[in-house]
């Protein structure tokens, strides 16, 4: 069942459309992969979706409500929670502070308690740094504190903007398999990446963008086979 | 010695006025980036509320004196809170997606509009706040007679910072106000409300700076329509002293412009205290020019 639907997306910056109308579906429970060249429209997708910018044309629906109705704030009550391009942490707050902000729309605290140790057991070592400033943390720690801290709105839908960007390969292996595991609690995960052979792997399915639109969309095995997508984005 | 620690009270105590007013520059200009030059016209709009309420209203005669003072206290601060809400929904929030350059030529006029205001209410005569608010006893402090009023005002001055410190970096507003300073976009993907934060700050901001206007007249006793000018402009300095955008740095800046300018009146001459001041602005601008504890640096301002 569709858990997110985009259609006929259309997104301006000022004169410029960085999304010219594009479709794409996230199933409940999916990975669902974007790839395409740097400026194709990836991060202006999640974006829309998140309420940070608003198309000039077409739908988002969300578990069968349109997201375009909705204040940007209150998207993540609905269930969709976003880790931005670029971590995006609160660096003069600590580790802590960061994740409790993500579930500043939940009133439970025991909920919260409860989330905050699912993504301390996903994560180990932000709990071992939970008292530190975000700011100082390595780039790998700040790219997990903002997965933790998206997961901490305990999304249906969880939206991540290169989350293995500027890391060592060791660390990068290790965010693409908690990944898995966070989809594996039932979190469907659309998922922007420039390491698309990684992504490809962890997906069911995957989508191309090139310049604003929709070049190409498949099964992810279609497209770890599909030649010129080899030669575009899995370096031959 | 005598002379160094009266003055040294006295700095604290017109510091810690600055320092009120400062955070309400620096919180504005952490959530918004806009200096919001009609804070020092809130300010004096603080102290002559103040004084209808004391004078005109009786409020302190009608009370037992403590609770009369806090009565007004509170009140003055929630008038004036609730203009500073009312500012930036008429002036600053229809310009949130407009220029720069449109918002400040908005808070200037806004500064324009609340001074002409105050001065048809009330005339452009100087007031005097009634002499029998200020205790007149001094208090003996390692054998120097200091004031009473001032240690009232610095102890007033320093409780408010402390809440508003608490408030800041223990309750889940205050961190959001924080989130909101550090990065919006960040922070509605957290389900922030934005516009609900920054109402906030101009609520809490001219909230402090009403609390100032009144002790300054308690404090000094004269108030007069044109003061938000000059003590808007000193609590400026100081929030740029300590860093713009940073709370306790508003806090420390408020403190050593108030110290200094004493200072500088008791040594070197009256005249000279604002000249000296601007002159350690100038010095701790070129040694640090973030501030002393800011760490933005200068070109965003
Ligand atoms: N805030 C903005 N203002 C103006 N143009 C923008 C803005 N954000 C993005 N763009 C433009 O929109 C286009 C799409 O940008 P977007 O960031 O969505 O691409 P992307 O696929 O995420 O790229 P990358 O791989 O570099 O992250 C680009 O041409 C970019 O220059
Ligand atoms: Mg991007």
């Amino acid at each position: 069942m569709a858990l997110l639907t985009i259609s006929g997306l259309r997104v301006s910056y000022g004169g410029v459309e960085a999304l010219r109308g594009i479709d794409l579906r996230v199933d409940e429970g999916e990975i669902v992969s974007i790839l395409g060249a740097n400026g194709a429209g990836k991060s202006t997708a999640l974006m829309a979706i998140s309420g940070l910018t608003r198309p000039s044309a077409g739908e988002i629906i969300f578990d069968g409500k349109s997201l375009l109705k909705i204040r940007s704030h209150d998207v993540v009550s609905l269930g969709v929670a976003q880790s931005p391009e670029g971590r995006r942490v609160f660096g003069t707050m600590s580790v802590l502070e960061n994740l409790c902000l993500g579930a500043f729309r939940i009133q439970d605290r025991n909920h919260i308690e409860t989330t905050l140790e699912w993504i301390f057991d996903l994560f180990p070592r932000l709990r071992e740094r939970k008292k530190q400033l975000a700011g100082t943390l390595s780039g790998g720690e700040q790219q997990m504190l903002a997965i933790g801290r998206a997961l901490m709105a305990r999304p249906r839908l969880l939206l991540l903007d290169e989350p293995s960007l500027g890391l060592a390969p060791l660390l990068v292996k290790s965010i693409f398999t908690t990944i898995r595991a966070i989809n594996e609690q039932g979190v469907a995960i659309l998922l922007v990446e420039q390491n698309a052979r990684a992504a490809l792997k962890l997906a069911s399915r995957g989508y191309v963008l090139e310049v604003g639109k929709v070049a190409l969309e498949d099964t992810a095995a279609n497209l770890l086979a599909n030649p010129s997508v080899r030669e575009a984005y899995l370096g031959g | 010695m005598e002379q160094f620690f009266q003055q040294l009270f006295n700095g604290l105590a017109v510091g810690g006025i600055y320092a009120l007013v400062a955070l309400g520059y620096t919180m504005v200009y952490g959530v918004l980036k806009l200096i919001n030059f009609a804070h020092g016209d809130l300010f004096t709009i603080g102290s002559y509320l103040g004084l209808t309420m004391l004078v005109s209203w009786n409020l302190s005669g009608l009370l037992p004196p403590f609770l009369g003072m806090l009565v007004v206290f509170v009140m003055v601060s929630l008038f004036v809170a609730l203009i500073g809400w009312a500012l930036e929904r008429a002036a600053y929030r229809p310009l949130r997606n407009a220029s720069r350059l449109s918002a400040v030529v908005s808070a200037l006029g806004a500064s324009i509009f609340f001074e002409n205001a105050i001065m048809l209410v009330y005339g452009a005569r100087v007031y005097v706040y009634p002499d029998f608010l200020r205790p007149d006893f001094v208090l003996n402090i390692f054998g120097v007679a200091i004031p009473a009023m001032r240690i009232i005002v610095i102890t007033v001055t320093v409780a408010l910072m402390f809440g508003l410190w608490g408030f800041i970096q223990r309750t889940k507003m205050g961190a959001a106000i924080r989130a909101v300073a550090l990065d919006q976009g960040a922070a509605r993907l957290m389900g922030i409300n934005v516009d609900r934060v920054i109402s906030l700050v101009f609520l809490i901001g001219p909230a402090l700076g009403g609390a100032a206007g009144l002790l300054i007249g308690v404090y000094y006793g004269q108030i007069d329509f044109t003061m938000g000018w000059n003590y808007g402009l000193k609590a400026f300095t100081a929030a740029i002293l300590g860093g713009i955008g940073n709370i306790p740095g508003a806090m420390l800046g408020g403190f050593l412009l108030g110290v200094t300018e004493a200072f500088a009146a008791a040594y070197i001459a009256v005249a000279w205290k604002d000249a000296v001041a601007f002159l350690a602005l100038i010095l701790i601008l070129i040694i640090r020019p973030t501030g002393i504890l800011g760490e933005r640096t200068a070109d965003k301002l």
